[in-house]
């Protein structure tokens, strides 16, 4: 026997089960009304849930690109202060990142995909209850109990069908969302640590920013100094109280460079 | 006849148009006895393919079988070896 075949002999012998439950087949039809109906109501969360996932990982997306672009600018903020160096470091760090975003937009991908094929499915599942809903009502007017079961044999092998390929899709989402929840749990943990924000903020941290804003402060101070030298009052004042600040201010700057150049 | 392809829907085909894909059905099926994960895909998208080509979308609104049922385009070999063992996927 051909695949195809065989298949949907598993289905119809699956279908058949579910029919000899009531001791009158007409109240079969009213069983299998509820279930279609639970069915279709697992469709819509299915496909809640899986709307939820997809924008789980887009919020993540968003979050590392943010963290991406940052990276970039730093690179060029280094290369503007002829630092390779720290540009070289953030470019690594950068790439690190690309990497994931990469990997979750597959994810947002596939997710996406089975929002559609779940979409889909609620649709056709929805027109086969409601005919179904029709035709069980047509029955039980019509039908006395005896006469009644070829037609609801009809009726139900149909829908049990539908209803068994639409279970199987829940699942099958349900299954991959599974996974990819666990591993956007990883991600947002990992956000939430800061672990990800390290590479630019904290700890080790900002290592980048920090030298850049170093450098940068040290820059204005050169430009402030600049400035006061060539102005009027400006030596007086560095005489005065507040003179001393700007003084002690300005010493830890150059001391920090001179360790970094020692450092590479 | 009817023809689902799981997680599409139904298509309706000529009996001839069914007996010209018994020939691609019987590649995946070789595939699956074989183990041969990339003929599978092969030979399911070819099959999968022709149904579509040669079909045409069965009333929405119809209660009827169908008479034969193909796994979805994305199945893996597993879930088709588990399909045609009757246990896996398929609720009861």
């Amino acid at each position: 026997m051909s695949m195809w075949q065989r298949i949907s002999l598993i289905f119809k012998s699956k279908a058949n089960k579910a029919l000899d439950r009531a001791e009158d087949p007409r109240e079969t039809l009213d069983y299998s009304y509820q279930r279609q109906l639970d069915l279709l109501a697992q469709v819509r969360r299915g496909v809640a849930d899986v709307a939820t996932s997809r924008k789980r990982v887009e919020l993540q997306i968003n979050q590392l690109q943010s963290q991406s672009d940052k990276l970039q600018g730093q690179a060029e903020q280094a290369i503007t202060v002829q630092r390779e160096d720290l540009a070289r470091e953030a470019l690594t760090r950068k790439s690190g990142l690309t990497t994931q975003i990469t990997d979750l937009k597959t994810q947002q991908a596939q997710l996406l995909g089975e929002e559609e094929k779940l979409t889909l499915a609620q649709q056709r599942l929805s027109a086969k209850v409601e005919a179904f809903r029709t035709r069980k009502e047509t029955i039980k007017a019509t039908y006395t109990a005896a006469e009644a079961q070829s037609k609801i044999n009809e009726a139900m092998s149909g829908i049990g069908e539908e209803m068994g390929d639409v279970g199987m899709a829940i699942q099958r989402a349900e299954d991959k969302t599974a996974q990819m929840q666990a591993r956007a749990s990883a991600i947002d943990e990992l956000i939430a640590s800061g672990a990800l924000d390290d590479a630019t903020s904290l700890n080790k941290g900002d290592d980048i920013s920090r030298e850049l804003e170093a450098m940068s402060s040290q820059s204005e101070v050169e430009a402030e100094l600049a400035r006061l030298k060539g102005g009027g009052p400006a030596p007086q004042a560095i005489e005065g109280g507040d003179g001393g600040e700007i003084l002690q201010d300005e010493e830890p700057a150059p001391a920090q460079t001179s360790e970094s150049k020692d450092s590479q | 006849m009817i023809v689902r392809i799981l997680g599409e829907g139904q298509y309706d085909l000529s009996a001839d148009a069914v007996s010209t894909l018994n020939d691609l059905d019987a590649k995946v099926e070789s595939a699956i006895e074989a183990s041969d994960q990339a003929s599978f895909h092969d030979a399911l998208a070819r099959l999968l393919d022709g149904v579509r080509t040669a079909g045409v979308p069965h009333e929405a609104e119809s209660l009827d079988p169908s008479d034969l049922i193909l796994p979805m385009a994305d199945a893996t070999l597993a879930e088709v070896k588990d399909m045609l063992s009757g246990d896996g996927l398929i609720p009861g």
